[in-house]
């Protein structure tokens, strides 16, 4: 019985080291980027997970039982990057904000993905009225800037909805959904078309188990790369609203936007820590997420992928003779 | 070879039609466009048992007609009776239900596979698909036995295999075996050896007789390739454009082609054998466009042998004139083609045109072209349907005799569509050669 | 007749991540002025690589070595504008699917012109037209369509077309890949028979690389058999279909089905892998005639007649077979699965 459990899981792993495998093989820049930018996130969910071990106080705590913080402390003792006006400790509100951007930011895409793919995967199968109203709807989605779309979406849930990750996730959402449908209906109607789904139409399949066993695990291959670009864009999205004043509220977490917001008045007295940080943070994040996009997107895109290739040589040992050599 | 002349399969005047979207203009006025007819007017039967080859060029609507006879793609009008029941006419869930009875494998192997799933998925998925296994283990089982019995052992070593891991050979002999594994009587084999290397067909071929022995299979076997229908059926049917222009017997047609299509692509086979060479009087120009077929018998343009009945035409005009202009040095050419005006307007299908004379030439010098033409190829079939040529004001009226449509109608062994062969046509063409008004 | 052009121990060997694949391993070959030599072989037998590989024409992280003489210059490690200047006038090539080399944008007319612009610059106008016209016109393309564009014609059509704008240069040599793989059989002949017909109507030598035994037999003067990357037989076509000396040579002609088939044969296994070809002759696994010399030893090439040459254990040369080498070698065993 054991023997057979190993033989399954084995069949198991084939699947999954076989997706995998690109991203082993990867070479060059390639290699490079994705690396760095995994590391680069893989830092950021560290501090978002361990927040609460990390940070040496609350994202909104401005005393301790010895009393309250210095205002705009320099960076020093105590406080490694400093305090703010509000005398709270910067690098705690950088530990939390990597918290509530990933979290906004995972919820985000994790909507997108939930809503975009599926509709994009039954409108490219079945087209007609259906596709059509979809697509017209989702293009006019398009049509608006991104962020006039959040800002309006995070002031009418902001009312109704209590939790701001919720809002700001729903409102950067919006302008994913489109990205996801589009790219997956496009590429449904060309698998549509492969012999293999007609395979599997003349052996009576219905259609839903033609979606989810022919056509979902060939149109998905892109999604990663595009969620991961995502990702690094609802970064940006976020801290614009709440560099805006929307989104995420000062007291429902510490937010990297807000703060740099806060800070702008500060740096015309020459109180650069504030703002620096949270601001270099962002940088940081984005870049790692970028790097990571990008360096999937070389790897799994067969156009772009490049192997590593032995160089040619001419003088290589001949083969061998075989084994059963002429002797008498 | 086992046929034992029960009726599997039976088609009656079937026809299968693409509309294609029409201009953008046109969609806003609301016309239609076009109706490609892949499949005009076929009726067939199958025997319980045999090997039926369906032979014909890119075009011809060999495909088309075995999708349509699977229900994979709707039937325009006509009927497909598959053991007693008209498979265009049932629910989208009682034709699932007959997919388990008949089957299909495509040309190309690699991409007739699901990249995403595994030798053993893909051919185990059918079971699945009907409830016809239960758990894992058993279809595990019901697919090692049938890549064993398709030649993929040991089964272990294929089992977990994508298909990009496998050879066209292999590849092909999985989709063989998914096609096999609910037990059909009906296999549509489209074209299932042709992307395959030479050396590999034999095997492939040989699998699926022997297959066609042991579950007392019954194939459509579609190709392009006379010479391994030859090998493989036990009848042939040629189409060209949408029609069955002959079928028969396969030692029959080999043996003695009736219809000049069928004789073309004979002996346009290039065969390994050093004293053959290409011939050098092939039918001339391609498959037409199926939009709009020629008046008459399709394959009159081309057929070396056609005559007064078989439906001679303004396009044909033009593509004699066309013909004679390419041979012509660019002097020649400019000069008739300045009286002759753009060849364009004969492009509109009629048996009567007023052809108007360009750059103030009159009819007399169209009449010329015209006869200068005779004269270099007296022996060109197009002027057979030529009934009269009259100078009218600065334009030439060419008049061609009326159409008559082909019938398939027994000859000898074989049943034939082309006019050489229907005593009526024959009179009527005897009839038509006295009438023509003497020039 | 004199050589037009002549390769000597070509190897064209390309990179991948398991090693160096040896397309092309050691092939020597010469094309007679005005004739037509089929190149044939199965898919994986080089016979593309080659086919490019004497045009220059290589893939990223390919390595040439050898010699291809044309006019007494070495082709192999000319400089890529060497090659480009020599390629169009001097050599010429046709592909497969012809609708992928043409631009839908550009006319028949401005392909021709771009062509003849590009090589020889001081056409007039008029003459340009006229070189034009006159080559469409013998490949049976009207006048009255030279202003039309790509799609407006047939598959057939396309390729005349392609053929037209290679001829339309006068090359000495046409590499034609596979010209016909796409297209009917009625149009294949018609194109075949242009294509066997060059030497009496454009004085040019062509190099037919094919998998169809058919067409070589019936379109070529000479036939070069390729496998695993090497030429294991050549001769005039004629003598080498009445009576092949190398058993792959045979055995591919027995495994083609053709209308006087009688019945299915077929050559076990499958054409090995390149990185790591068998040793000593590269068909010993599937060879049906193999003897204990085959695997040991690299085959040596030998002229049963003065106008062959064969790459086969069978045909000696004596003096080279140790003893008791050629006393004939269990084939090893080769499941049904082992095949391409």
């Amino acid at each position: 019985m054991a023997a057979t459990a190993t033989v399954r899981l084995h069949r198991r792993t084939v699947g999954i080291r076989r997706a995998l495998a690109p991203i082993a093989e990867a070479r060059g820049m390639a290699r490079a980027m994705l690396w760095t930018g995994s590391g680069i996130t893989l830092v950021f969910v560290l501090l978002a997970i361990f927040a609460p071990i990390l940070s040496p106080y609350g994202f909104d705590q401005y005393r301790t039982s010895s009393g309250r913080f210095a205002q705009l402390a320099h960076p020093g003792h105590g406080h490694i990057l400093g305090t703010t006006v509000q005398s709270t400790d910067v690098l705690s509100r950088i530990v939390w904000g990597a918290q509530t951007e990933l979290e906004v930011v995972g919820l985000a895409l994790a909507f997108g993905l939930v809503i975009g793919v599926p509709l994009g995967l039954v409108s490219g199968y079945f087209g007609g009225p259906f596709d059509r109203g979809a697509v017209l709807f989702m293009d006019a989605m398009f049509a608006f800037p991104p962020l006039l779309l959040a800002i309006v979406i995070a002031f009418l849930l902001g009312s109704s909805v209590s939790s701001g990750v919720l809002v700001a996730a729903l409102a950067i959402t919006i302008t994913y959904i489109p990205q996801y449908f589009r790219v997956v209906r496009n590429h449904v109607i060309s698998v549509r078309e492969e012999p293999y789904v007609e395979a599997a139409r003349a052996l009576g399949a219905k259609p839903l188990t033609i979606l989810r066993r022919y056509v979902f695990f060939n149109v998905v291959q892109n999604v990663p790369v595009i969620a991961t670009l995502n990702a690094a864009d609802a970064v940006l999205t976020l801290t614009a609203l709440g560099f805006l004043g929307y989104g995420v509220q000062p007291t429902q977490g510490a937010e990297w936007g807000y703060d740099v917001s806060r800070a702008v008045s500060d740096a015309a007295s020459g109180i650069w820590w504030t703002g620096l940080f949270p601001g270099l943070a962002i940088v940081l994040l984005v870049t790692g997420l970028t790097l990571l996009g990008e360096g999937l997107n070389e790897t799994i895109n067969p156009v772009l992928r490049r192997r590593s290739i032995r160089k040619v040589d001419f003088a290589a040992p001949s083969l061998e003779p075989a084994s059963e050599i002429l002797e008498p | 070879m086992s046929a034992n002349g029960e009726v599997l399969v039976s088609v009656r005047g079937l026809k299968t039609y693409y509309s294609i979207r029409g201009s953008f203009l046109d969609r806003l006025v609301g016309r239609t466009g076009a109706a490609v007819r892949a499949v005009d007017d076929v009726s067939l039967e199958l025997k319980k048992g045999e090997v039926l080859g369906l032979v014909g060029e890119s075009g011809s609507g060999k495909t088309t007609l075995g999708r349509t006879l699977l229900g994979l793609v709707p039937a325009t009008e006509g009927s497909v009776e598959f053991e007693g029941k008209d498979i265009t006419r049932l629910s989208e869930h009682d034709r699932r239900l007959m997919r388990q009875r008949m089957q299909i494998v495509f040309q190309d192997p690699h991409a007739s596979l699901n990249p995403a799933m595994t030798v053993a998925q893909a051919v185990g998925h059918p079971l699945e698909i009907h409830g016809r296994a239960s758990g894992r283990e058993e279809i595990r089982m019901r697919v090692a036995d049938v890549l064993e019995r398709v030649g993929l052992s040991p089964v272990e070593q294929f089992m977990d295999k994508y298909p990009s891991d496998l050879s066209g050979g292999q590849k092909q002999r999985a989709v063989i075996a998914r096609a096999i594994i609910l037990n059909p009587v009906l296999l549509v084999a489209d074209e299932p050896v042709s992307m395959l290397d030479m050396s590999v067909r034999a095997k492939i071929l040989e699998l699926m007789l022997s297959l066609k022995r042991d579950f007392d299979l019954t194939y459509l076997y579609i190709t392009h390739d006379l010479a391994t229908a030859k090998f493989f059926c036990d009848r042939i049917a040629i189409m060209y454009l949408g029609r069955i222009v002959e079928i028969g017997p396969s030692e029959a047609i080999y043996e003695d082609p009736k219809h000049p299509y069928t004789q073309a692509l004979l002996r346009a086979i290039p065969e390994p054998d050093p004293r053959r060479t290409i011939p050098r009087d092939l039918p001339r120009g391609e498959v037409p466009d199926a939009s709009r077929p020629p008046l008459g018998c399709s394959f009159h343009p081309r057929c070396p042998k056609a005559f007064e009945v078989c439906g001679w035409e303004s396009r044909d005009l033009k593509e004699l004139l066309e013909r004679r202009w390419s041979g012509l040095s660019e002097e020649g050419f400019e000069a008739e083609r300045a009286a002759a005006g753009p060849v364009e307007a004969l492009d509109v299908p009629a048996t009567h045109v007023k052809w108007q004379a360009h750059g103030g030439a009159h009819g007399g010098d169209l009449r010329g072209i015209l006869d200068r033409a005779r004269e270099s190829d007296p022996a060109e079939p197009f002027w057979t349907g030529v009934r009269d040529v009259a100078d009218a004001n600065g334009a030439l009226e060419v008049d061609w005799f009326d159409p008559v449509a082909p019938r398939l109608l027994p000859t000898g062994r074989v049943e034939v569509e082309c006019h050489l062969y229907d005593d009526e046509a024959l009179a009527e063409a005897a009839k038509r050669r006295e009438s023509r008004i003497p020039r | 007749m004199s050589a037009v052009l002549e390769v000597r121990n070509l190897r064209l060997w390309y990179g991948t991540a398991r090693g160096s694949v040896r397309a092309v391993d050691g092939v020597s070959l010469e094309i007679d002025a005005g004739s037509v030599l089929g190149l044939v072989g199965e898919s994986g037998s080089g016979k593309s690589t080659l086919g490019r590989g004497i045009l220059g024409l290589l893939p990223d992280g390919a390595r040439a070595d050898g010699e291809v003489l044309y006019k007494g210059r070495n082709l192999v490690g000319m400089s890529q504008r060497d090659l480009r200047r020599l390629r169009g006038p001097d050599l010429g090539l046709i592909f497969q699917e012809p609708m992928t080399r043409l631009n839908p944008l550009l006319r028949i007319e401005d392909h021709f012109r771009e062509t003849l612009e590009q090589h020889e610059s001081k056409l007039t106008d008029d003459a340009i037209r006229r070189r034009s016209l006159d080559t469409l016109g013998r490949m049976g393309i009207p006048p009255t369509r030279f202003r039309q564009y790509p799609h407006e014609f047939s598959g057939g059509m396309r390729q005349r077309i392609m053929i037209a704008l290679a001829l339309v240069l006068r090359p000495s040599l046409l590499v034609a890949d596979e010209p016909t793989t796409s297209l009917d059989v009625i149009v294949e002949a018609q194109i075949l028979r242009i294509l066997a017909d060059l030497k009496e109507n454009f004085d040019t030598a062509l190099l037919l690389i094919t998998h169809n035994l058919g067409i070589v037999a019936e379109a070529c003067d000479h036939v070069a058999v390729m496998y695993a990357g090497q030429i294991v037989e050549e001769g005039p076509s004629r003598d080498v279909f009445a009576e092949p000396k190398h058993p792959y040579t045979r055995e591919l002609l027995r495994s083609t089905i053709s209308l006087d088939t009688k019945e299915l044969h077929s050559i076990p296994g499958a054409p090995p892998n390149l990185i790591t070809p068998p040793s000593g002759c590269r068909f010993h696994p599937r060879c049906p005639d193999v003897m204990r010399v085959c695997p040991a030893r690299d085959p040596i090439e030998t002229r049963p007649a003065p106008d062959r040459r064969v790459l086969c254990w069978l045909h000696g040369p004596e003096s080279e077979i140790p003893p008791g080498g050629d006393e004939p070698a269990e084939r090893q065993k080769i499941a049904v699965a082992e095949e391409a």
